[in-house]
């Protein structure tokens, strides 16, 4: 490939700029008949109004009587040693210090709405969902809604990316909560113990999405589905739409992703003005809908090609409920 | 074993296990005890043969050529890094190929070889629960491991080479008590540093359960690879809250260069790899030494963390077996 000259990248340049330029007039013409940032304003109008009710009355607050019965609940079907803590590091009475935090997401910030949320078996079960919102705040939203208004309340144990462990304060925290590193041994013994298991198989590609591939999966992995045979476990898929918009991953800055060591490193239109708060999410309704749970049979350790299409299964069942729920909402923010 | 008096072979039994492991063994009817180490031993019980030689040097064999030796229990692996490489490396490597060799000539029909838990090495992504098939990892950072985990593969070869002798590895967790191993020493610090945002799940043993594994793995008929732990896996802070300790919080992301240039300068204690055993888990599955060995720990953390902090550890009037007997029973 030649070198290519100054006056090479000064003509890329323009023609990008061409580009872009001849986007923004075929947007601002198409904002004369369809007008966006009308729309937004009025959801987000509506949005602080509920959030500041909700504030206001307090009944985003969980009851603190409420609080104890549901960690007491947890508290009872736990193997946990002397100090409270089980081999993996979870202390369901560390939760107490989540339960306001959770409280805020799940209700004030995301005003979550969960559909069929008593789908959710007893004993051993994998929820499979969509990983989408550059931060996992879709874990966060799931793993609320099992634990304060699932009946009985039950914390899913999170597959957390490697990378993620590593990180001071947050990895130990997320073990303190019931996440564990992804690991299929973890998995399986986790499992083995009856517990509900939440997999996200699109893992860090599916997460750090730009934002024009929203709503649009990235491959699965397939270990789940190969440890649902295994343990004979059934499988709730799961769809959160709305996550997808918390965040808007312009394009992902690779070369300072491989700096910082992370798997990728989202560009957002307010990264310029506001750096790193850029990557808080913005105040987005999150539909999170529960599947009917499916059951698989068939031999673990079968050919990608016989495990393949049950995945696709688990996807389309994530994928129907996806489009139903972008054809439900109204906007972002409502 | 009736009749006939069994010999049990000690290596380091100058080392704080090969003397507990001494003084339980040599009380027990048909057994009799020699024990090899360059190191005095203080107190020896008189029925007790101590030779204070090398076990690389010829001399070692003679005890092996003139009697017919029942178990050998290798304890004398030194761990520590302060040590010149070298020495520290001929010592473990060579000294573990020694004994296995005297084992294969002299038909010793038992080796227990006490290899360390740490050949699995802590790290970010290892499962909450480490088997004895996983891959020996400890040295991926942490270079002053690698003749620990050849002492353990050497020993590991032993089951294919010679499978007439039954040779077992034994990895146990963290082990406490009055030794001077980096776990207790750390625990004794007046300010116990911690890295602040990392709070990894630690497993530690009593000294007196680390030698109840010795004594099951030498059950005739027991071969193969064991984790031994002890208690439930708990947080680092609460087991420095159990010692009852205050915490020194240090940031990970200068702490590494700085330790490792005050450790050359001899100003530090610890290269900064063992700063990794304060960062990330390593925490293993005990249930083939449960299932096989049928090993069950008698002490619990608080009284394993007790142990390490008795007060008389440093003035050299450590009377152990007894004393440890008496701390049990006054608490209960």
């Amino acid at each position: 490939m030649p070198r290519r000259t100054l006056h090479d990248r000064y003509a890329r340049f323009q023609k990008l700029g061409l580009q872009a330029a001849n986007q923004l007039q075929a947007f601002v013409a198409d904002q004369r008949e369809r007008p966006l940032w009308r729309q937004l304003g009025e959801e987000i109008g509506e949005a602080s109004q509920d959030m500041a009710a909700l504030l206001l009355s307090g009944t985003w607050r969980t009851p603190q009587d409420e609080v104890d019965r549901r960690i007491a609940q947890l508290l009872q079907g736990q193997h946990l040693g002397e100090f409270g803590v089980d081999p993996f590091g979870y202390a369901p009475e560390s939760l107490r210090v989540m339960v306001p935090i959770l409280d805020f997401l799940h209700r004030v910030w995301f005003r979550a709405e969960c559909y069929d949320l008593n789908r959710v078996p007893e004993g051993r079960v994998l929820l499979i969902s969509n990983h989408s919102g550059q931060l996992p705040f879709d874990g966060m939203v799931i793993a609320s809604a099992m634990l304060l208004e699932h009946e009985p309340p039950r914390i899913p144990r999170t597959m957390v990316e490697k990378f993620a462990t590593a990180l001071p304060g947050f990895g130990d925290l997320v073990y303190r909560c019931g996440s564990v590193t992804g690991l299929p041994d973890n998995c399986r013994r986790l499992l083995e113990n009856d517990e509900c298991v939440l997999v996200f198989p699109e893992g860090a590609r599916g997460i750090s999405k730009p934002f024009r591939e929203r709503y649009r999966m990235t491959a699965f992995g397939h270990g789940f589905m190969r440890l649902a045979l295994e343990t004979n476990t059934p499988i709730v898929p799961i769809a959160v739409v709305g996550a997808e918009e918390q965040t808007i991953n312009l394009f992902d800055f690779k070369m300072m992703a491989r700096l910082l060591h992370t798997p990728s490193l989202a560009i957002t239109p307010l990264m310029p003005v506001i750096g790193p708060l850029a990557m808080l999410p913005s105040p987005v309704k999150y539909r999170v809908y529960f599947g009917e749970p499916l059951k698989f049979e068939g031999d673990p350790n079968d050919d990608e090609a016989v495990i393949a299409p049950k995945v696709a299964v688990v996807k389309n069942a994530i994928q129907g409920m996806l489009d139903r729920g972008l054809r439900e909402r109204r906007g972002f923010f409502v | 074993m009736a009749g006939k008096q069994s010999l049990v072979v000690i290596t380091g039994v100058g080392g704080r296990l090969g003397q507990l492991l001494a003084r339980r063994l040599h009380r027990q009817p048909g057994v009799h005890v020699a024990g090899i180490d360059r190191r005095a031993f203080p107190r020896k019980p008189a029925d007790v043969e101590h030779y204070r030689i090398d076990i690389r040097r010829k001399a070692a064999e003679e005890l092996f050529r003139t009697r017919q030796v029942d178990v050998i229990f290798h304890c004398g692996v030194m761990h520590d890094p302060r040590k010149g490489t070298g020495e520290h490396h001929s010592w473990n490597i060579r000294g573990t190929q020694q004994i296995l060799e005297f084992a294969h000539r002299y038909n010793v029909p038992k080796v227990v070889i006490l290899s360390t838990g740490d050949v699995y090495g802590p790290a970010s992504d290892n499962p909450a629960f480490i088997t004895e098939d996983a891959p020996l990892l400890g040295a991926q950072r942490f270079a002053a491991l690698r003749d620990l985990i050849a002492v353990d593969m050497t020993a590991q070869s032993w089951f294919w080479k010679h499978p007439e002798i039954e040779t077992v590895v034994l990895r146990p967790a963290h082990i406490l008590g009055a030794t001077h191993n980096a776990v207790s020493n750390y625990l004794r610090l007046p300010r116990v540093p911690v890295l602040y945002g990392f709070d990894p799940m630690l497993q530690v043993l009593h000294e007196e359960d680390a030698v109840t594994a010795l004594l099951a793995a030498a059950t005739p008929g027991v071969r193969g690879v064991f984790n031994i732990v002890g208690p439930d896996p708990l947080p680092l802070r609460k087991l420095i809250e159990v010692a009852g300790k205050p915490t020194l919080e240090l940031p990970h992301v200068v702490l590494p260069s700085v330790v490792n240039r005050m450790f050359q300068m001899r100003f530090a204690e610890f290269p900064a790899a063992e700063l990794d055993y304060i960062r990330y888990a390593a925490t293993m599955d005990g249930s083939r030494a449960r299932e096989v060995l049928r090993f069950r720990h008698a002490y619990t953390v608080r009284e394993a963390v007790a142990a390490a902090l008795r007060q008389d550890i440093f003035d050299g009037s450590v009377e152990v077996g007894r004393k440890a007997q008496r701390l049990r029973t006054a608490r209960v």
